[in-house]
């Protein structure tokens, strides 16, 4: 899929998060908008998986170890065929199987996470079983930014390089944001890039919200033979929506009405933007 | 004393339970390629050293990063790997709970975590590794199996069937040389207690190193010409509750023997079980609401009241409540 298709992908999958959440009254709305991107990419460019390959052994993986950013997991796999997309109008309610924090029970969705600082390990875990199994599939894992402060990470990353794990790539959602406020206000992170490097790991950067920026880092991989990768992505939490950029309350925010119609209109001038930009 | 005693189960041999899982563990290991070990830096305390020798490429150490072990152990339970995991119990359990709750229980993982040196007969280390905790916690959780055999001979077994259930189990053994007296070709079979004695005014239920006790209480109170019958009970969960309940019919009371806090252990499960079917008068020896301390086994079982002549004195207290 070329960068403009997916360029309005995004935004189609942003208008989506944001009809969830608000038909659910509840959501993770700055994490998902600051993650879809990423998302987008991995599903539409660079994992091999589908609902036709999903019991197959050799396919990729994809663990979300932030999982309360879920609607995007569940945007997107739905958009890829997993499920209808209207089954997602009972999410977090009553008897759906469509919890607030990715679940097994939807089909698609590889570990049930959540609670912060598990995804990683797993991950390795993972990548592991396919290093023995001389496998090619490649294992990745999206981390938030304030998750780092549990040192069940630090304690992966000792792991996956010492078993030189180059099938594993983990991208953060470097947002710098968390739900009290800024990481370094709360818990600083920096400097990460030394931090990452110090662990043995291949570490690249990059635009998380830019799809060319992101296609062309994680089609690069593996970064390094015998390194684990990791993907600094930089990131806007509530990207895309110009109220809820960078703000601290919409870490699970649920827009009012009036808000919701703005963020909708917004999303559909950028993408009238995009068409228009296409048919020159 | 026990010489003298007209014992109904007796040993010619004692060894650690950790043992026997370690020969379990290499047995299994070799019936099954699927099976895959960790360790968090304890191999020679459990004994995983033979496997690991013979299946280096099966073989994972994580340093002493326990919640990452289960979480690497989780992560490798796909494509049909058996991962068991070994350290102590109690960094097995309440160090790593929230790992082993989301990423093995809740997610059904077919992960083996096994747990050495339970209880208060790890002896000189005294209570910071001392857990008594550890079988409360772990039953629970929701999916979780919980196995806590009684001599070397059951454990090896246990270690070898828990290969082919499919889903989390717990199994919990200990360090000290204990009697061997149940029986090297035995059948393990999770969630089925043992009969091992029969007897008609009270039933003990015991479990780990204190089915010895009761073996050896049995007889105690048999020259007192009270007839007790004696239920291993290898499996707290699931918990066999048909058996219990078809033996107090019998007896019409219970005593509970486990290493282990009183809130929380087997004594409990088999109190709820009672209650909701059949109230009978019961007594529980287990350690009530302590830390342990340093010392040798048998001492520290003989202050915390885990032994033969307390399961006597409970059984005559159960006997006359009736």
């Amino acid at each position: 899929m070329c960068v403009p298709d997916l360029e309005r992908k995004s935004l189609e999958y942003r208008k989506k998060i944001l009809k969830y959440i608000k038909h659910a009254s509840a959501g993770h709305t700055g994490g998902s908008l600051s993650c879809i991107d990423i998302l987008n990419v991995l599903y539409n460019q660079i994992l091999h998986v589908s609902p036709q390959n999903f019991s197959d052994n050799n396919r990729d993986r994809y663990i979300q170890s932030k999982g309360h950013s879920v609607e995007a997991l569940y945007v997107v796999l739905a958009d890829q065929g997993f499920f209808p997309e209207s089954e997602l109008e009972t999410l977090c309610q009553y008897q759906s199987h469509f919890i607030g924090h990715p679940t097994r029970k939807v089909p698609g969705v590889e570990q049930n996470t959540g609670a912060l600082g598990h995804g990683l390990a797993l991950s390795v875990g993972t990548a592991l079983a396919g290093k023995m199994d001389e496998a090619d599939f490649k294992v990745f894992t999206l981390l938030g930014d304030g998750e780092l402060a549990e040192g069940s990470n630090w304690e992966a990353l000792l792991a996956a390089s010492h078993y030189n794990l180059d099938n594993l790539v983990v991208i953060l959602d470097y947002n710098k944001l968390q739900i009290t406020g800024r990481n370094k206000d709360v818990m600083n992170v920096e400097p990460l890039l030394d931090k990452f490097k110090a662990f043995g790991l291949a570490v690249r950067e990059m635009d998380g919200n830019d799809i060319a920026s992101i296609k062309a880092t994680l089609e690069d991989v593996p970064f390094e033979s015998g390194k684990p990768n990791l993907v600094i992505a930089h990131t806007t939490k509530g990207k895309g929506v110009s109220f809820m950029e960078d703000s601290v309350k919409w870490h699970h925010g649920v827009p009012d009405d009036a808000q919701y119609q703005q963020a909708q209109e917004e999303l559909d001038k950028k993408i009238s933007a995009l068409e228009k930009l296409e048919s020159k | 004393m026990e010489k003298t005693l007209d014992l109904k189960y007796t040993y010619t041999e004692k060894k650690d339970t950790r043992s026997g899982f370690g020969d379990g563990f290499l047995e299994v290991g070799r019936k099954n390629p699927n099976v895959v070990g960790l360790c968090a830096d304890l191999i020679g305390s459990l004994k995983m050293g033979a496997f690991q020798n013979e299946f280096p490429e099966r073989f994972f150490q994580t340093g002493i990063a326990e919640a990452n072990m289960m979480g690497i152990a989780a992560g490798l339970s796909i494509n049909g790997k058996i991962p068991y995991t070994g350290t102590f119990a109690n960094f097995s359990t309440g160090r790593v709970y929230d790992q082993i709750r989301q990423s093995i229980a809740y997610s059904d993982k077919n992960v083996k975590i096994c747990a050495s040196h339970a209880g208060l007969t790890l002896g000189e280390d005294g209570a910071t590794h001392q857990i008594l905790e550890d079988l409360g916690m772990m039953k629970m959780l929701p999916h979780m199996t919980v196995i806590n055999p009684c001599d070397y001979n059951q454990t090896k077994a246990a270690t070898i069937a828990i290969a082919d259930y499919e889903g989390p189990v717990y199994l919990r053994f200990g360090r000290p040389s204990w009697p061997i007296f149940t029986p090297a070709d035995q059948k393990f079979e999770i969630g089925k207690a043992w009969k091992m004695i029969d007897g008609k005014d009270v039933t003990i239920f015991a479990t780990g190193h204190l089915v010895w006790e009761a073996v050896v209480a049995e007889a105690m109170l048999r020259e007192e010409g009270i007839h007790a019958e004696v239920i291993n009970i290898h499996t707290i969960k699931p918990l066999d509750e048909e058996a219990i309940l078809e033996s107090v019919a019998k007896t019409g009371c219970c005593v509970s023997a486990e290493e282990h806090q009183m809130n929380g252990g087997l004594g409990d499960s088999i109190a709820q079980t009672l209650i909701r079917n059949h109230p009978a008068p019961m007594e529980m020896v287990a350690v009530n609401d302590s830390f342990g301390e340093s010392g040798v086994p048998t001492d520290l079982l003989q202050k915390y009241g885990l032994n033969a002549e307390n399961i006597v004195k409970s059984v005559k207290k159960a006997i006359a409540r009736k």
